[in-house]
This record gives structure tokens, sequence and C-alpha cells, in this order.
């Protein structure tokens, strides 16, 4: 890396992080001198909480998208289909699962990464750990909860949906259900591996910045939305109003929310406000987590997507799988928390 | 004539692959032909896991990502 880029870098790491510091006392200044509403105030506390929040989770995901996306460079789909190519099985799966969250990964390659990794070496087993942590373990999703609801909520996030790519991936391998993929999958020649040439450091950073571009500037406006959401919530709403359907006493609440949220599909920062609002009104984390995951792991499009390559029994299989593990982490958390 | 291919099932990177292409090879002035690949079979013969992939004369340049005008201009080069 020549020393404008590191110098550069280390100028953009300075700004981020004096703005990150002076926000709790910009927000302060903002809402009361420069706005000049009264402490207390259900206005205030909402307006405070905003001018607060919405910077900060931004710069976040400025920052952990630049981050990913300079890991991901490292990653590219071949070279983990080479790393899991012929992996004894609970190993690969764990291998995959953590793979998954690191390797780039878009829904419409879902098929050819899935046949790709099949006729190639990777065990059935192991391709679908990859194939559920992929688009459930993703970073927006870690970043988002952390910035709103703290690191305990993000990392049991991060460690129950590796947990569950993990073990349903495991559980279906044990399975062996290869006869239920369709028989053109393993037809398929799959040509001689085309590598792409290795990155030079400022290309990687060029892929950084546009996954900055790319999901920020997705993003960004849902995220406003959650904030506001959760800062009406956090300024108007009283405790505890959604607390009998949604609290921990409906026991019929987990698998509730994770047959709704299956079929549903958002991205990460989409489904936000929705958990925002859902927790503000009571409703028990475990539930609101299944149901989170729900909507991001598993989805009608996909099932789609993945039907031509699936025979039925092993589809319903998967998505069965996987719900039920959801579900598992839905009363696993409202049992604990 | 250049023969470029777009391999993709049709989702947004796709698209964006084969519109900077097209933008790259037309400022490069030289005769082109440009083909988008939607099977997956013939996809998957060019050894690419990953769309949207891009195919100049044969060869795989880059695959899983839109590369920015001046990488494209190189592969196209």
């Amino acid at each position: 890396m020549n020393r404008l880029v590191v110098a550069g870098l280390a100028l953009l790491c300075v700004v981020w992080f004096v703005l990150y510091w002076n926000l709790a006392a910009a927000s302060l200044w903002l809402t009361y001198d420069f706005l000049g509403l009264a402490h207390g105030q259900h206005l205030a506390t909402a307006v405070e909480f905003f001018v607060f929040e919405v910077p900060k989770v931004l710069l976040l995901l400025v920052l952990v998208v630049f981050g990913v996306g300079i890991v991901r460079s490292f990653f590219t789909p071949e070279r983990t289909r080479r790393m899991l190519a012929g992996r004894e099985e609970f190993v690969g799966n764990i291998l995959a699962a953590l793979l998954g969250v690191v390797t780039p990964f878009c829904s419409c390659s879902a098929v050819p990464l899935f046949i790709g990794f099949v006729t190639t070496g990777v065990p059935l087993g192991v391709t679908f750990s990859f194939l559920i942590s992929a688009p459930m373990v993703n970073e927006i999703a870690l970043v988002l909860l952390f910035g709103l609801f703290g690191w305990k909520v993000a990392a049991i996030y991060l460690c129950t949906g590796l947990g569950i790519a993990l073990v349903a991936g495991w559980v279906i391998g044990r399975l062996r259900m290869e006869r239920h993929v369709e028989e053109w999958v393993y037809a398929t020649q799959t040509g001689p591996a085309s590598e792409d040439a290795p990155m030079a450091w400022p290309e990687r950073i060029q892929y950084g910045r546009a996954a900055v571009r790319d999901i920020v500037g997705k993003v960004w406006f849902y995220v406003m939305l959650g904030v506001a959401v959760g800062a009406g919530i956090h300024g108007y709403v009283p405790e505890g109003l959604m607390a009998s359907v949604l609290g921990k006493g409906a026991w019929w609440s987990v698998p509730a929310a994770v047959v709704l949220g299956v079929p549903m599909y958002s991205n990460a920062a989409g489904i936000i406000p929705v958990v925002q609002a859902l927790l503000g009104k009571g409703a028990a984390l475990g539930t609101v987590l299944a149901f989170m995951m729900a909507v991001i792991g598993l989805s009608l499009p996909e099932a789609v997507i993945l039907r031509k390559v699936l025979k039925w029994p092993l589809l319903c299989t998967f998505f069965g799988i996987v719900a039920a593990g959801i579900m598992v982490v839905g009363y696993l958390f409202n049992y604990i928390l | 004539m250049k023969k470029l291919q777009i391999l993709g099932t049709g989702c947004a990177k796709c698209a964006k692959l084969a519109e900077a292409t097209e933008h790259a090879a037309e400022a490069l002035g030289e005769p082109f032909q440009i083909e988008k690949v939607t099977e997956i079979q013939k996809i998957m013969a060019f050894g690419v896991v990953v769309t949207p992939a891009l195919v100049v004369d044969g060869v795989v340049k880059v695959s899983g990502r839109v590369p920015s005008p001046d990488e494209l201009r190189q592969m196209l080069g």
C-alpha cells in the first residue's frame, strides 16, 4: 500500500472517531440548546434519541460495511469452495457456516453456487450450512442490532445464526438426501475453475468503498425509518403494550412469529423498524429474534429459486429444519432472558 | 471483433454489469458483440460459480462483482 493511501485511511479513521465520540454531546446540544425543547418532554426525548441514533448507526454501518468489504475481497466463492471440498462432516459444517458470513453472496447466485459446490466435492450438508448462514448472518443485521440494541443482542444473533446453520446443515447431511437433488445438477459439467487474479490493495479498498456506496446507499432510508420508529416508541409509548400477545406468556408466539416470517422477505435493514416496534411494545426478545431470522433467512422467492435444483422432499426438509432451529432459538431466549 | 459475454440469471447486478460493459466497450471504439448468457448450464460450463460474470473472447475476466470503469477498460483492452 502506498503512503498516500495509508495516510488517507488514517485520516478517515480519525474523522470517524471524532464524529462518533461527539455524537452524544452533539445530540444533547441540538435538542435542548438549538431547538430549545424542554427536558423530560416526550418530543424532546424522541428527538434526542433520533438525532443521536441516526448518525451513530450510519457511522457504524459505514465502518462495518467497509471493513467487511475488505475482508470479503479475500474470500472469493471459488476460494471458499476449495476450502470446503472434501471436508468431513462436522468440521466442514462449522467452516461452511463461518465462511457464509464472509463470502460475498447475492441471492441470485444461490443456484450456480449450489451446483458449483455440490459437483466439485463439497458434501451436501456442508453446502447447506453455507447456504443458511450466508443470507441470514449478515453484517448489516449485526451492525443494526448492535447500534440499536447493544452488543449482547448482536452477539446472540451471530452465535445462534451460526449455530442454526451448523446444526441444520449437519442434520441434512446425515439424512443422506443426495437423491433428492435434481439429477441434472450432478450431470452439470462445471468448467475448469476460473480464478480471478488476486486483488492488489488499491483494488481491495475500491471494493470496500463500492460496498459502502452500494449497501449504505440502499439502506440509509430504512435506517432513518427504523430509528424514527424507535424514537417515537422511546419517547411516547408506555412499556408493555403488547406483552400479552407477544410476550413470554403466550407460548404460541414463537411458532407464530416463525410461520409468519418464513414466506416474507425483507433485507436486514428493512425489518429493523418492525423489530424495534415489537420490542418497544413488550414483545419478548426471543420471539422477535425468531421473527427476524425467519424473514431474512428463508423466503418464498428463495424457495422458488432453490426449487430448480432441489426436489420437493429436500426443499421442504431444508425449510423445515431451519424453521425448527429458529423456533428453538426463540424459545431458548424467551426462557433464559 | 471482440466477443463479450455477460453471464447472469437476471438480477440487478447482472443488468448493471451489462450496462457498464457496454459503456466501456463503446468508449474503446473497437467493434464488439455483446451476448447475455442466462442458462445455468452454459454459465457453469465457464467454471463460474457466482454471477454476474464477464467473459471476453472466451476468457472469464471477472465474476461476482461489477468492476470499475477503469478495470473494465483494462479487461476489454
